[in-house]
């Protein structure tokens, strides 16, 4: 898959993962297992360049004696996942005509 | 291996990056062992589930080699900023030279089309018919030329601004490298 378009659905799946309510890297991993494997440095990568571009926040939370990072979705990162919704409708629709042209001259 | 070795080989494969960054790094795949032994593994599998430390380290690596690579260059163009500057702004005075000769050439051409009439019409008044119909072949003559000059100087604005688009993007291009998600 291109690159650039990969690495955009892989921001919004962390961000749609997080948005219910927020959560922590392993469970984003398990989370989206069934759709995605994310190797722990990816999963790295994605929530650095996440909060870099404030669409996500970082706090740490005491769980059994260790620390914890949660990740807590932005205004900014809510709208990502709306601009992406919108974005991916107009690609259904070129993909809907790419796919008829492709079965009409076959 | 276990949890500790495996971060400390971590932090050995990542030296060279600030200190504050390998910790977070480190932090990272910590939470991410102790979450697996939490779930029921030990820690053995755990650390092998987290991955190889090969894998991740060369996998950290190139994220750090691409972030490292554009601050090296941007010390080295700021350090060697006096000459490349200095021989950039040549260029761009030579090449607005050039333009402005151009486009210059185009203009007094057209001043000799309306300079041509103009003499012309004053000659064929005063009854010196001869030299009027001169005027006005070389009138005609610099018409000719200035359309032929109108359009080399504009193929020349033209190229000049897709040879613009195309280093201004082979700049970029050298700044912003596709990185793997």
């Amino acid at each position: 898959m291109d690159i650039q378009l990969k690495r955009g659905i892989l921001d919004v799946c962390v961000l749609a993962a997080i948005k219910s309510k927020d959560s922590y890297g392993y469970r984003i991993i398990k989370d989206l297992k069934p759709y995605i494997e994310l190797s722990e440095s990816t999963l790295y990568t994605i929530l650095k360049r996440l909060e870099t571009a404030k669409m996500l926040t970082v706090h740490t939370v005491e769980h059994d004696g260790r620390l914890r990072k949660y990740y807590h979705i932005t205004g900014e990162g809510i709208k990502r996942i709306e601009d992406f919704k919108e974005e991916w409708k107009e690609i259904m629709l070129i993909y809907k005509f790419v796919a008829k042209e492709d079965d009409t001259n076959e | 291996m276990n949890k500790q070795a495996f971060l400390d080989s971590l932090r050995k494969n990542l030296s060279g990056l600030p200190q504050e960054d390998i910790e977070e790094r480190v932090m990272f795949y910590s939470e991410m062992i102790d979450d697996r032994i939490e779930e029921g593994l030990s820690e053995e599998e755990a650390v092998s589930a987290v991955g190889s430390i090969d894998e991740k380290a060369s996998q950290e690596e190139r994220n750090i080699s691409q972030s490292h690579y554009g601050i090296g260059l941007i010390v080295l163009l700021v350090l060697g900023s006096p000459i490349w500057l200095s021989l950039c702004i040549v260029a761009i005075a030579v090449a607005f030279a050039v333009f402005v000769s151009l486009w210059a050439i185009f203009v007094s051409l057209a001043a000799g089309v309306v300079g041509g009439v103009v003499a012309c019409i004053t000659l064929l008044l005063y009854g010196k018919t001869a030299s009027g119909l001169a005027m006005l072949a070389c009138g005609i003559v610099c018409a000719g030329l200035s359309i032929f000059m109108f359009y080399a100087c504009l193929a020349m604005t033209k190229g000049t601004m897709l040879l613009t688009r195309k280093i201004a993007l082979w700049i970029r291009k050298c700044f912003v490298k596709k990185e793997g998600a």
